[in-house]
């Protein structure tokens, strides 16, 4: 009984979809709409976070050693260092390594090389570069080190940036906040309007939800057949969207990465196309059935 | 086997409906319930398929008190009752066929059993060339013999017909006329509603006149009389 009512309302749901094909594509067109504005925002998101990862991985404290600072001194700092929950990483810089790059940086400049050559040993000392999870940590961790009064430590690089990386910081938070308001705010003007086209695709059968309730048809039996379209509507509208996205972010994608020094949107998509599926899929289908129970209701009361 | 017991409704403030309707309807019998549009024929067939909720008393179908039903018996007592419009109400998407079918597909029947009855109640009709024609593509007289057969299919205690030939020409009339006496005949319960003076003069059963929402005369064998 109940396995061939629910073969029946999935045939009808079928049957519906197809003989209502012009409500049908409408309805689908809309939640294409939705549901690509869902996928944007995803996308914008995924771009917009590894931008500022990008970013944040550019800031750090470096902590300069005294030049005659014994080896076993700096790997003591490093270990409290790495020890500290708010700590990412710890970069070690020998000597040897400073002198490497200093050189490097300013190998046009024969003057600096020539007074190098001329004071004939290395006037560098050895440094650590620390890297913070999130960059309002940068302070503690810089207390951290000033408070605990090692000798070999010549200074810490984080007074005279403090200010920018409190500014850094806020812009950070600022930049994650908006997007996620603004991804909000258009994923629930989509859902609004593919909803209000659900509810008016069913208000236009309201006369029939009637007639099925009168013939004796249980409520069930009556709307299951819309959440069965709803389903089916979800689906179609996200395979849709999801091969929409294909040349889509193979424009797009390079381009932003080149704007923004981010992720290449387009091998996200295709490295996590299945969850970036799934994701859209399950927006379709809570979109199409979630508006067909509620659009129904209201005609299933007779 | 229909009972309304001191029946009233009320729809906004003063305006009464109906108004302390009584009467029986006995199995088997042929009711032909009159009186002008406003009399509250269609309230009384709108309050017998629980469509609506009396405001005083009480509507009996089988001993079942019919506002007492919970939402998912009520579709159990409907199945019992089958009903006809005067607007047809097919469902537009549906072929003659699957109209009728989806009756019984509502029901809980099996397939086999529509197999068999559908083109039976068809055939009935008169529409056995016309099963897989849509509603649009037929006549209204041929609409409200689908809408009939739909009615018949479930094998209901009693047909509940509202106005049947309201959109029809003569003819056509007196062929749903014709068919519902048959129904009748056959051992089914027939309660129609209309204003057609023709039809009730001719068919010379039992008449419930209603004027103003109250029961004015009920005759064994009644005429059209206002």
């Amino acid at each position: 009984m109940f396995v061939t009512s629910f073969k029946r309302v999935i045939r009808n749901a079928f049957i519906s979809f197809w003989r209502n094909g012009w409500v049908s594509l409408a309805t689908i067109l809309v939640m294409v709409l939705a549901i690509f504005m869902v996928g944007s925002l995803i996308l914008f998101l995924v771009l917009l976070e590894s931008t500022l990862q990008e970013v944040e991985k550019k800031v750090d404290v470096t902590v300069y050693f005294k030049v005659d600072a014994a080896e076993t001194d700096t790997t003591h700092v490093q270990e409290l260092l790495l020890r500290m929950p708010e700590v990412k990483n710890v970069e070690y810089i020998s000597r040897e390594e400073s002198l490497k790059r200093f050189k490097e940086r300013h190998k046009d400049n024969s003057l600096i090389a020539s007074a190098l050559d001329e004071l004939g040993q290395n006037p560098l000392g050895a440094s650590l570069r620390v890297q913070a999870i999130s960059p309002q940590s940068y302070g503690s961790i810089a207390n951290f080190l000033e408070s605990g009064s090692f000798d070999s430590i010549d200074k810490v690089n984080y007074k005279q940036n403090q200010r920018v990386f409190e500014r850094l910081a806020n812009i950070l938070n600022m930049s994650r906040r908006i997007g996620i308001g603004i991804s909000v705010a258009l994923g629930f003007i989509a859902f609004l309007v593919a909803f209000n086209t659900i509810s008016l695709a069913i208000y236009t059968a309201r006369d029939e939800i009637g007639v099925m309730r009168l013939v004796g048809a249980s409520a069930w039996y009556v709307r299951g057949p819309f959440l069965v379209e709803g389903v089916i509507h979800g689906f179609f509208s996200s395979v849709i969207t999801m091969l929409a996205f294909w040349p889509l972010t193979l424009w797009v994608g390079p381009r932003a990465r080149d704007f923004f020094a981010g992720v290449d949107l387009h091998s996200y998509y295709t490295q996590n196309f299945i969850q970036f599926f799934l994701v859209l899929f399950l927006v379709g289908i809570v979109l199409g059935v979630f508006s067909s129970f509620i659009a129904t209701r209201r005609y299933l009361k007779i | 086997m229909i009972y309304f017991d001191n029946v009233s409704k009320l729809y906004s403030a003063g305006a009464a409906a109906l108004e302390s309707v009584t009467f029986t309807i006995e199995p088997k019998e042929f009711v032909s319930l009159v009186g002008q549009s406003g009399a509250g024929k269609s309230t009384l067939i709108r309050l017998l398929l629980a469509e609506e909720k009396p405001s005083k008393g009480k509507v009996f179908f089988e001993s079942l008190d019919v506002h007492n039903l919970t939402s998912s018996e009520i579709p159990f007592v409907r199945r019992k009752i089958g009903t006809v419009f005067q607007d047809f109400r097919l469902l537009p998407t549906k072929t003659a066929y699957e109209n009728i079918a989806f009756a019984l597909e509502a029901a809980g029947k099996d397939d086999a059993e529509i197999a068999a009855d559908v083109p039976h109640v068809l055939d009935l009709v008169g529409l056995a060339d016309k099963s897989d024609y849509f509603p649009h593509e037929l006549s209204g007289g041929q609409q409200q013999r689908v809408a009939i057969a739909r009615a018949l299919v479930n094998r209901p205690e009693v047909v509940v017909a509202d106005e049947p030939t309201g959109n029809l020409d003569p003819l056509n009339t007196w062929e749903i006329i014709r068919l519902l006496a048959k129904i009748n005949e056959l051992g089914t319960t027939v309660l129609l509603a209309t204003h057609d003076k023709d039809i009730i003069d001719t068919i010379g059963k039992r008449v419930i006149t209603f004027e103003g929402g109250r029961v004015v005369r009920d005759e064994k064998r009644g005429r059209y009389i206002l």
